[in-house]
């Protein structure tokens, strides 16, 4: 099987930005000769970056679901809003396709986002040597679903904008939005941080 | 019988890119070698259809994108998402009727109601994936292919497009559209809503932004520079 020959093995880098492919030169810093964009075999220390931005996604996750993100204040009182109580409330009000759309966007999405980085990132560090595709599905994947979860951030925006009724209705964000907001950028930068070659590097040798 | 690929040697390149291996520099008959994005196995490109596009023999990652003729298509459509965008940042996207006061909001102000509730954090991302991002990345494709199609701005060629391939994963106005409607159905619960002109404007602007990305490719933008430029 000699056809199978990965381009670093090859000593040819493909520059991500432009598509080209390049001869690898051990100059410290590398430039694609079409595009002038920095180029790298591999992503710079690809796993400690993503390991340290998933670490911290994982930490914050924790009060981006327990603290509210918005606070409603009305005639009768006030009420503070989780993520998960945004979803019942539109559940209860009777739109459930799109309680389900939000549950799966603002629920789903980022747990199951750090369980497979998770993967991916152990896969890597423990060498596993399972033939590769399903964890390149569960990238692509990642990498695919990962922005829709900024859905609530934008929700949120507009009803602070729209919901100044004064004396009948106010919504105020909460800290709970900035946590919120700052798992899915970290979840974003450490999918983009990850480089899925890496998967493929002990099949390819 | 196994295959073997031979390299060529290193300076065999044509001058404006030492090193690189353009389709060029093979010669004619020979097919272009590719790297595949996602696992790196290198890879010949179908020898019989240089035009269409290719997948990754391993993976199934694109390896090739399709070539497209015309530089028109995707200038016209820039074009009218450079307008849209403006109609979408200016008019107000819903306006609500409570007991005779209408209340509205247009996205940038919207981003500002989030800065003066003290959430800069929030409303700085807000502003860079909705406005800032999808602005600047319209602009530039737009200037690339204007400067492509009048054959000028050749030294800045090379900067636009590491800006554009950079700026383009941070513009979520698809997320946004979607964000929208699920505050409107919120909002409904609360007063009459009436969708405004910058509603409409996003709906458009997310089909165009889509049509504009499928009518042309990163490899196209290099084949005319190469063409255009010599």
């Amino acid at each position: 099987m000699s056809r199978v020959l990965s381009a670093a093995a090859a000593g040819l880098i493909l520059c991500t930005t432009c598509e080209q492919l390049a001869r690898h030169q051990s100059a410290p810093a590398h430039r694609c000769p079409r595009c002038g964009q920095r180029i790298h075999l591999r992503k710079p220390d690809s796993l400690a970056r993503t390991t340290a931005y998933l670490i911290a996604a994982i930490i914050l996750y924790i009060p981006a679901n327990l603290l509210p993100i918005m606070h409603t204040a009305t005639l009768v009182g006030g009420e503070d809003d989780t993520i998960l109580s945004g979803v019942i409330v539109l559940l209860k009000t009777g739109s459930w396709p799109l309680a389900a759309l939000v549950f799966f966007a603002s629920i789903m999405v980022p747990m199951l986002k750090l369980i497979a980085l998770t993967v991916l990132v152990l896969s890597i560090h423990l060498r596993w040597t399972s033939p590769p595709q399903g964890r390149l599905r569960l990238y692509r994947l990642v990498e695919f679903i990962g922005r829709w979860s900024l859905l609530d951030i934008y929700v949120l925006t507009l009803l602070v904008a729209l919901v100044q009724l004064h004396a009948l209705a106010t919504v105020e964000p909460r800290p709970g939005a900035l946590a919120f907001a700052a798992v899915v950028v970290l979840t974003l930068f450490s999918a983009r941080s990850f480089d899925p070659r890496l998967l493929w590097d002990p099949v390819s040798k | 019988m196994p295959e073997r690929l031979t390299f060529p040697h290193s300076g065999d390149g044509p001058d404006q890119c030492p090193g690189c291996y353009c389709e060029g520099m093979l010669d004619p008959g020979a097919p272009q070698l590719l790297a595949c994005p996602q696992c790196d196995l290198l890879q010949k490109h179908a020898h019989s259809a240089p035009q269409s596009g290719g997948r990754c023999r391993r993976c199934g990652a694109v390896v090739a994108h399709p070539r497209h003729a015309s530089i028109d298509r995707p200038l016209a459509l820039a074009l009218t998402c450079a307008q849209v965008f403006v109609l979408a940042n200016v008019f107000p996207l819903v306006s609500m009727n409570v007991h005779g006061d209408i209340i509205s909001t247009t996205m940038p102000r919207a981003v500002w109601a989030l800065y003066q509730h003290q959430m800069t954090g929030l409303a700085l991302l807000v502003f860079l994936t909705t406005l800032l991002a999808p602005g600047i990345q319209i602009a530039t494709i737009l200037t690339l292919l204007i400067g492509l199609r009048f054959r000028r701005g050749q030294r800045h060629f090379a900067r636009l497009f590491r800006l554009v391939e950079t700026i383009r994963v941070w513009g979520m106005i698809d997320v946004l559209m979607l964000g929208i409607l699920v505050s409107l159905v919120k909002l409904a619960a609360l007063a009459t809503v009436v969708p405004g002109v910058a509603l409409w404007s996003f709906g458009a602007l997310l089909v165009l932004l889509a049509l504009l990305s499928s009518s042309f490719s990163t490899r196209d933008l290099w084949h005319w520079s190469q063409e255009r430029y010599a």
